[in-house]
């Protein structure tokens, strides 16, 4: 009776440890994930501190509380010739003893908790690079409220989020469909985007890169592909790309192309414009300089998908699911059902020399 | 010679009431109530965990095909909804059904009737809920709740019910809705029963200082139910006027907030999860003595405790909220009231182990899920301390931490604290005792399969994994630590195989109970297996916290040897 249970807790340890260890090591081999761990910005950096508080903490706890209980189950497990136990009702100096004992550490790690939330951006002076993030069903627009484009209205993106390094960053979090929330793990903890409420969520960046984020309040069907990417630029690498994203796509002569198959490859780019500018795509969709003066432009209300007006720039398309690449488009294009069931782009059943022309234009517009 | 003339007997009808059948559904008995709380929440525990095993499935290769977007979203919001609501609620119920009028000398509940009542509710909400799965809904799919167990507004308003944009009509949330408000009424019926039952019916001498604390945690819960319960109510009417009236209360188009349906939502939630946990803390205070052979060390400090747990479960709501955007002052208030909640839990935790410390440890099936409860709701509780420190909580609320964290107090906790019960009173309520060799069995799958599955599950949220995503891309690291979390699901559910198996052969061949299997101490013990239908022939009388084990040992009874 004796034996084999114990050697059945052994054995139990023995996983357990084995588990955590793993564990441990597999968390240090996924370099790609979006890491709370890996703080690219000063609030990122404070909340990681704080895990390893508290993780040091919680294994102290964990190691004592659990070895005393293991170490009661064996020390006074029923054997043979067991007396019978002495019948102790309490002890109320034991019971204030650990009672008292837990609240100092809750009350250690309470008082971190109320510091650093308190501080979490004390780096902010009120000097703000404000951007407007709008949550979409499912993807991510961008607004540079202080960048007007050509047409004097902000400059309009989607789907990969450029900052300029080392500025205060005030997010202004916008929804007027369900409850999103916003999360860049590597830059800040999330703040959900919920309509009705004017949520901001102030962060900076200290190293360029490319981070990811992601949707983290359910929100639909295709909640589990609602991506984004955060390009840090160096501040003139970002005024480049600030420039270019100010100007309006460049004007394809629509008139002058035929388009019928095969479209001959010096045509491809002025052809897709013209596809784009009287087919479908437009009941959805703008580009500022071919059919919309702006996203502001009265007929704009009505659009619910992305603006296109410097596509070819952007890292990711269609709510983060794929990379931006030729192949990729035509993918999207020929099948959007396939790649995102239940969003709002229809399968359009274009044939092939159309998505040609069309992906040859949407990835000129850079 | 006189004849004996035989008299023709009467043939007449058995009333409805006589026949097997009948006797179960007309009865007011508790403890046929309680065995039929029981089978509904087991069965729905099946239920529920084909859906988790769905779930898994799904999740366990990157990019998965095995559940489209709409039905994966289905399936994970009725896992919650069946598991909390008719699966933890119901056993929970049930056991205190059978055990807490057996336990406090009763003859049965305060309200039968009400009673009877309110097991029909959950059943006929159970089934309602989940027929939800039959009808096809306008956008192509089935009508199951498709929002999560919370229901968020405004997902769950009409313009946005059937998760995908621009297709409206879909009833979902009715369903859901409807049924929580069934089960909401329900709960409040088997509340106040339960109130009244302890506070009018105990047997001559029990004292509220001797009541035995499964009893006491039941009653604490009886409260929660009675004041967390009439907020998800209000809030589920609301929606539904929202649906189909037209208000707007969570609308926020028309100056109604999705924030009020987070408050009330939440400010029912907390609350719900003490009344999910703390009979199980009531189980176990059982179980731990009578497999030490000790009373419970500080009986007073855990019934105490769980008052004060009761109290303060009405103050941390809003800690589900971190992310909502409330003023940082307020969210200060809730992650203070959070670690105070810490407090009386874990001095519940130090007082189980000190009862176990020095005691004659018997490792029976019912003690091993106990220990493994305490060993297990440890990590929950360590980790929902770490959720309440609000920085780190802004980085891992709605990811796959939590779905750990809440997986080791509800499966570690709960769960474990179920199976503790089931295995320390099924010879009570059949006769027979549950198979301690499969019952070790059962135990050993369930605590390695629970740590495999759930472990993982915090590295996963750290790796920044969220939420009740379908599916994930298979380049983030994410891969082995959820095919890890899907093997022990499926070493779960063995385990759960084992247990069904072992409750058929100890029904059928297993060994006869007697009244008395554990040489226990309360007084549910000290009448048959089954218990007749007036439970005692005479009723006790109480003299000390351990009644019956006064009446077996009356040379060393309670009574002359400790004030209580």
């Amino acid at each position: 009776m004796r034996m084999p249970l114990f050697r059945k807790t052994k054995r139990w340890v023995t996983i357990a440890s084995a588990m955590l260890l793993s564990s441990l090591l597999l968390a240090a081999c996924g370099e790609n994930s979006p890491s709370i761990l890996n703080p690219r910005g000063p609030v990122a950096a404070k909340e990681a501190d704080l895990f390893y508080i508290i993780l040091g903490i919680a294994t102290f706890i964990f190691i004592v509380v659990e070895g005393v209980l293991i170490y009661s189950i064996f020390r006074f497990r029923e054997r043979p010739n067991s007396p019978a136990p002495r019948q102790i009702h309490g002890s109320n100096a034991i019971e204030i003893a650990w009672t008292v004992a837990p609240s100092i550490f809750l009350f250690i790690v309470l008082g971190a908790t109320i510091y650093y939330m308190f501080t979490l951006t004390d780096f902010d002076t009120g000097n703000r690079f404000k951007v407007n993030v709008v949550a979409h069903q499912w993807w991510w627009e961008f607004d540079y409220m202080n960048y007007p484009g050509s047409n004097g209205h902000p400059i309009v993106t989607a789907d990969t989020m450029h900052i300029p390094l080392g500025a205060t960053i005030e997010a202004d979090l916008i929804s007027n469909n369900v409850i999103h929330s916003f999360w860049v793990p590597a830059l800040s903890g999330k703040k959900d985007v919920v309509p009705g409420h004017n949520n901001q969520l102030i962060f900076r960046a200290d190293a360029v890169g490319t981070y990811p984020g992601e949707c983290v309040e359910f929100c639909g069907s295709q909640h589990a592909h609602m991506h984004f990417d955060v390009v840090v630029d160096a501040p003139d690498a970002f005024n480049t790309w600030i420039s270019m994203q100010q100007q309006a796509a460049t004007p394809q002569n629509i008139n002058a192309v035929k388009c019928t198959t095969p479209i001959p490859q010096s045509d491809l780019v002025a052809c897709g414009a013209k596809f784009f500018a009287q087919g479908a795509c437009v009941g959805c969709h703008g580009i500022v300089g071919v059919d919309l003066k702006g996203y502001d432009d009265p007929r704009a209300a009505g659009l619910i998908g992305p603006n296109l007006t410097h596509f070819g720039s952007r890292d990711l398309i269609a709510g983060g699911v794929l990379p931006n690449t030729p192949a990729n488009l035509a993918t999207w294009l020929s099948n959007p059902q396939a790649v995102k069931p239940g969003n709002d782009m229809p399968q359009l059943g274009l044939p092939q020399d159309q998505i040609n022309a069309l992906v040859a234009y949407l990835e000129s517009l850079k | 010679m006189a004849t004996i003339v035989e008299r023709p007997s009467v043939v007449r009808r058995k009333r409805f009431g006589e026949t097997y059948i009948g006797s179960w559904i007309m009865t007011t008995d508790h403890k046929k109530i309680g065995i039929m709380y029981i089978m509904t929440g087991f069965f729905s525990f099946l239920v529920g965990g084909l859906e988790a095993l769905l779930i898994r499935t799904q999740l366990a290769q990157p990019n998965g095909h095995v559940l489209s977007p709409e039905v994966y979203n289905e399936v994970f919001t009725m896992h919650g909804t069946t598991m909390i609501f008719l699966f933890v609620m119901p056993m929970l119920t049930g056991l205190g059904n059978y055990i807490v009028p057996l336990m406090i000398g009763a003859r049965d509940m305060a309200f039968p009737r009400i009673n009877a009542f309110g097991f029909w509710l959950v059943l006929f909400g159970a089934l309602f809920l989940n027929s939800s799965f039959l009808f096809i809904g306008p956008n192509g799919f089935s009508a199951a709740p498709n929002g999560g167990w919370f229901y968020y507004a405004p997902l769950s308003e009409q313009q946005y019910g059937c998760g995908v944009a621009g297709v409206v009509g879909c009833v979902n949330a009715d369903f859901w809705a409807l049924g929580i408000l069934l089960l909401g009424i329900s709960s409040i019926a088997s509340g106040l029963n339960f109130v009244v039952t302890i506070l009018r019916l105990r047997a001559p001498g029990m004292t509220m200082n001797r009541v035995p604390l499964f009893t006491w945690m039941t009653l604490i819960t009886s409260f929660l139910l009675l004041f967390a319960l009439p907020s998800l109510t209000a809030a589920a009417v609301m929606l539904l006027l929202d649906r189909h009236l037209g208000t707007h209360f969570f609308d926020a188009t028309f100056h109604g907030d999705p924030l009020l349906w987070q408050h009330l939502f939440w400010s029912f939630g907390h609350p719900e999860v003490y009344i999910l946990i703390l009979p199980a803390f009531g189980i176990i205070s059982e179980v731990l003595p009578v497999f030490s052979r000790k009373p419970i060390f500080g009986y007073t400090f855990i019934a105490w405790s769980g008052v004060a747990i009761g109290f303060l479960s009405f103050t941390v709501w809003a800690h589900h909220m971190f992310a909502v955007g409330l003023p940082t002052i307020a969210q200060a208030f809730f992650a203070t009231s959070t670690t105070l909640i810490a407090i009386p839990t874990a001095v519940k935790i130090f007082n189980w182990i000190a009862t176990v410390y020095g005691g004659k440890v018997s490792l029976k099936a019912p003690m091993l899920f106990a220990l493994g409860f305490i060993a297990m709701f440890l990590i929950g509780g360590i980790n929902g301390a770490a959720l309440a420190v609000v920085p780190f909580d802004y980085q891992v609320t709605d990811t796959y931490f939590v779905v750990s964290h809440l997986h080791y107090v509800l499966f570690g906790g709960t769960v474990f604290g179920v199976f503790a019960g089931l295995y320390y009173w099924f010879p009570k309520m059949t006769g027979k005792l549950l198979g301690d060799g499969w019952g070790q069995v059962q135990f050993w799958l369930m605590l390695i399969g629970v740590n495999l599955t759930f472990f993982p599950m915090h590295i996963l949220g750290i790796l920044g994994m969220p939420r009740r995503i379908y599916t994930y891309p298979g380049n983030l690291g994410y891969n082995e630590l959820n095919l890890m979390a899907t093997v022990g699901a499926f070493i779960i559910a063995l385990s759960i195989l084992v247990f069904i198996y072992n409750v058929i052969i100890s029904l059928r061949s297993g060994k006869e109970a007697g009244t008395d299997p554990w040489d226990a101490f309360t007084l549910e013990w000290d009448t048959a297996s089954p218990p007749k239908v007036y439970n005692f022939l005479t009723i006790p009388i109480v003299r000390s916290r351990r009644p019956f084990y006064d009446m077996k040992n009356p040379d060393i009874a309670d009574w002359k040897t400790a004030t209580h």
